[in-house]
């Protein structure tokens, strides 16, 4: 209560001391800022600025609500009809033939980021975090003495150094040698990427030797810091595709790795998953859009349920009576997955369709200065762990488990001990197919969902499972992870598509060397 | 693939006195009948062969040749190969290569380079196109390139022993990282569009109705010659070996043979067939490119396969025909459905007729006794 009475407080004086300054803008500067040619315009409200008036501020907004009037060289602020003279804040009627004052693109931008720099002042630090983040790109000479201004009135420290940061920024294009000096050494604690730009740029123009070499320091201390930022980045985006690829090879680990079935549909069924997602969140659209954000959390068991369903469908119509045939196992799911697709392609067109994030899932968190980690990236990263936790603990530890792991190693012998194959076999196939759900799910935060969604990942997917090796869990998952790392890092030196072939060209060698894959199970399963 | 060891002709003779005289009637069909109906019979005439159909044809001859390769490497040897298009590919590319030097300076920016080079800012030719203007290095390009390749590919994958479902993924991957190769610009091979607009081939201009009657007997001829090859091959010992891998290879290997070898030879030989067919189709279709490596495509051919009967010779190109053929009729008529069909073919084919449409046939004529 007491915290709430203390922000009353200090809102009231505030406005009070708006009220008090006002009187500093008189009605002759806002009719300069108003009218004239843009560059006496941006000459006039420069000095203002310069003078840190806060009664500038209400005035800035109405310009740029256009709701400034011109009539008879003054200018007047009218709003919901009523009209008061600018400046002075005096009521006023507004004479007839007044013309709206018109702001060209230019104009806006600088009213815009004047806006910005008296926010400088906001008693609210987040607001003046704000502020600071907007003038970075619109910083100008002059700004000068108001950054000045703000930097001596400013009590937090670190934005204390990022106006100092601004105002380097600035003197470092100064016709001042020491001036110049100054700024290149400020800059070496920079942590951003534009600075690094800047200096480079300012390295090109440079003529003095001794701001050359001090620039040249600066920007090595400013490289070294963003490399640090960039590297991981790129192990975050390596082990989010790694996290990606996990969810997507997850479900081939089941039918491939444990039951032998090749199923070339496992990227229609993720299909599957990515637009019983989409139709879920049209039906919160259309009947409950209060709670849009939410349908992620009913989409995900609605993909799971989907897919296992037509998993379940496809092993009791095909695949069970292919079981030991690989070659016609893949042929057959071949083909069924060119009719899930054109099914899909029927009902819901051949375009991709949208599926928006949730609005808790877009948006990132800034780690470094570069390097920010979007939400549905980590969400995804969290979500592959959790399927997989999962998977592990229903294979390891529960009966159904240890039914399908029976099968995989002896089907015969688990027949004989009186497990029904059949039915294991058609709940492994339907977990595989529901994960296949999951991953569709995950995918459509993040990527277009179209016919073609599965197509893109199947190769992919079987080259984990085959570099993984067959048959455990965790083979899958190094596999996932570390194609996701090499492949973004190949990525960095060579280009996407080079890396995606380098990486191809490695599996295939490190097949001759490992036939069984990185985790072979040991044991004397003779070959057939 | 039971019975099929059942069906083998004794050795030492490839034909019987029929199948000599079909073979002469398929040849003479090829050369002399087809290009009489279309050239010499009026187009009033209900005898007429349209330009349209002896393209289609020519077309479909080349995929025959396709299924007859990959029938020698999966049908006898048991080997699923799901990298053919790649061969298919390279074998069209090289022959492309050579149908654009030929183009000349009639392209759209009246230049000696291709058009996709003058728009792409090249100023010589790259280093894989010195002797492209050459017709009989081309040619050669055209076996040499694709062998290579399989031979390389083979000889790591077979002596590591990888086989079955493995090596077929692998070869996946194989045409999949080639496609995204040949997609690329900087590769030189005309990236998306690849090639196309081709006007001559040894000098003479390539869309008149003599050359298409001509390059389809010539595909037709090169299939006959190929079927005829690959009688006497399955009919050889070499050929036993195959089939003997393909039912148990432990057994070949413990019995004193070497797999590899045989493998390595019949695989690299499939690929150069596949290759020939592509570079026969190319000046045929007037366009290659890299959407012809997609996995897709050479899962098609391993359906052109099944679909007529793995393990005989005649069942591949009838597949071939009558899945293409289908692929024509739908894709004009209900466009919406060719590939309900293709995939119910896949699932039909797989689960109903393991020997394909000859295994059907051969059930009507022997009843089960």
């Amino acid at each position: 209560m007491r915290g709430f009475f203390r922000r009353l407080l200090a809102s009231a004086l505030l406005c009070l001391l708006v009220a008090s300054r006002a009187l500093a803008l008189t009605p002759d500067e806002a009719l300069r800022i108003a009218s004239g040619d843009n560059d006496a315009r941006i000459a006039a409200l420069a000095e203002r600025l310069a003078a840190a008036d806060a009664a500038l501020l209400p005035y800035l907004r109405a310009l740029l609500a256009d709701e400034v009037k011109l009539a008879g060289g003054k200018a007047y602020i009218v709003r919901d009809g009523k009209a008061v003279e600018a400046g002075s804040g005096a009521a006023a009627t507004l004479p007839d033939g007044a013309e709206d004052v018109l702001n060209n693109n230019r104009m806006r931008r600088e009213l815009e980021s004047a806006v910005a720099a008296l926010a400088l002042f906001s008693p609210e630090r987040d607001r003046r975090a704000d502020a600071l983040r907007q003038l970075r790109d619109q910083v100008d000479e002059g700004k000068l003495g108001l950054l000045e201004k703000a930097e001596a009135q400013e009590t937090d420290a670190t934005l204390k150094a990022q106006i100092g940061m601004l105002k380097s920024a600035v003197l470092i294009s100064s016709a001042d040698k020491d001036k110049r000096l100054f700024a290149a050494r400020a800059l070496a604690d920079s942590h951003e990427p534009a600075t690094r730009s800047l200096l480079l740029e300012r390295l090109g123009v440079e003529g003095d030797v001794q701001v050359k070499q001090t620039i040249q320091t600066s920007l090595n201390a400013v490289e070294s810091r963003l490399a640090w930022g960039e590297r991981f980045g790129l192990l975050f985006t390596g082990a989010s595709l790694g996290s990606i690829l996990l969810l997507v090879a997850l479900g081939l680990a089941i039918t491939y790795g444990l039951m032998g079935v090749i199923n070339m549909a496992h990227g229609e069924l993720m299909m599957i998953g990515a637009y019983a997602t989409y139709v879920v969140q049209n039906l919160f659209r259309s009947f409950m859009p209060g709670a849009f954000d939410a349908y992620i959390v009913a989409a995900i068991p609605v993909a799971f349920v989907a897919s296992a369903l037509i998993g379940v469908l496809l092993e009791r119509t095909v695949i069970r009576w292919l079981y030991g045939r690989p070659l016609e196992t893949l042929l057959a799911t071949w083909g069924i997955s060119l009719i899930l697709m054109q099914t899909v392609r029927s009902t819901f067109g051949a375009q991709n369709v949208g599926v928006e994030n949730p609005s808790w899932l877009s948006g990132g968190v800034q780690v470094l200065p570069n390097l920010t980690l979007p939400y549905n990236r980590i969400a995804i990263l969290v979500f592959a762990a959790l399927v997989l936790a999962a998977m592990a603990w229903l294979i390891a530890r529960t009966r159904l488990g240890l039914f399908v792991r029976g099968v995989t190693q002896n089907r015969r012998m688990a027949a004989c001990v009186g497990v029904n194959t059949a039915r294991v076999d058609m709940a492994a196939f339907a977990l595989g197919a529901g994960i296949a759900g999951l991953a569709g799910c995950a995918l459509s935060q993040i990527g277009n969902v179209g016919p073609d969604l599965g197509q893109s990942y199947i190769v992919d997917a079987f080259m984990v499972v085959v570099l993984g090796g067959v048959g455990q869990l965790i083979g899958t998952v190094v596999a996932a992870l570390g194609l996701g790392v090499i492949n973004k890092f190949l990525e960095g030196l060579a280009g996407a598509v080079l890396a995606k072939i380098m990486v191809l060209v490695f599996i295939v060698v490190f097949i001759q060397k490992r036939p069984q894959g990185l985790f072979a199970l040991k044991g004397r399963s003779a070959e057939s | 693939m039971t019975g099929a060891s059942l069906t083998l002709q004794p050795r030492g003779q490839l034909f019987g006195t029929g199948g000599w005289l079909a073979l002469v009637a398929a040849v003479g069909v090829i050369t002399v009948g087809v290009p009489l109906l279309n050239l010499v019979v009026s187009e009033g005439s209900a005898f007429h062969l349209s330009d349209y159909t002896v393209s289609l044809a020519g077309k479909i001859l080349c995929y025959a040749i396709c299924a007859l390769a990959m029938d020698l490497i999966w049908g006898y040897t048991g080997i699923l190969s799901l990298g053919h298009g790649l061969f298919f590919s390279l074998g069209g590319y090289a022959m492309g290569m050579y149908l654009m030097r030929q183009i000349g300076r009639d392209g759209q920016y009246k230049s000696d380079m291709p058009d996709f080079m003058v728009f792409l800012n090249w100023k010589t030719f790259p280093w894989h196109w010195t002797f492209s203007d050459s017709f009989v290095f081309q040619l050669a390009m055209v076996v040499l390139v694709p062998g290579l390749l399989a031979f390389v590919f083979g000889w790591f994958a077979f002596r590591s022993r990888i086989k079955g479902v493995y090596f077929s993924i692998i070869t996946q991957a194989m045409t999949f990282a080639a496609m995204l190769l040949f997609f690329r610009n900087e590769t030189g091979f005309g990236g998306n569009n690849g090639f196309t607009d081709f006007k001559r081939i040894l000098g003479l201009p390539i869309a008149t109705e003599h050359m298409r009657v001509t390059l389809f007997a010539i595909t037709g001829c090169t299939l006959v010659a190929f079927f005829v090859m690959a009688r006497a091959i399955v009919n050889s010992k070499y050929g036993r070996v195959l089939q003997a891998i393909r039912d148990a290879e432990s057994r070949v290997m413990f019995t004193g043979y070497n797999p590899v070898a045989y493998k390595l030879s019949i695989w690299t030989l499939s690929a150069v067939m596949c290759a020939i067919a592509g570079a026969l189709y190319v000046p045929q279709v007037g366009i290659i490119n890299p959407s012809e490596m997609s996995p897709a495509a050479s899962i098609e051919i391993a359906i052109w396969t099944a679909v007529g009967g793995r393990a005989t010779l005649i069942g591949p190109i009838i597949g071939a025909v009558f899945v293409n053929g289908a692929k024509s009729w739908f894709t004009a008529a209900f466009p919406e459905f060719w590939l309900f069909f293709l995939g119910a073919l896949f699932i039909a084919v797989t689960l109903f007729l393991p020997n394909g449409l000859i295994g059907l046939l051969r059930q009507r004529k022997e009843p089960r006794a």
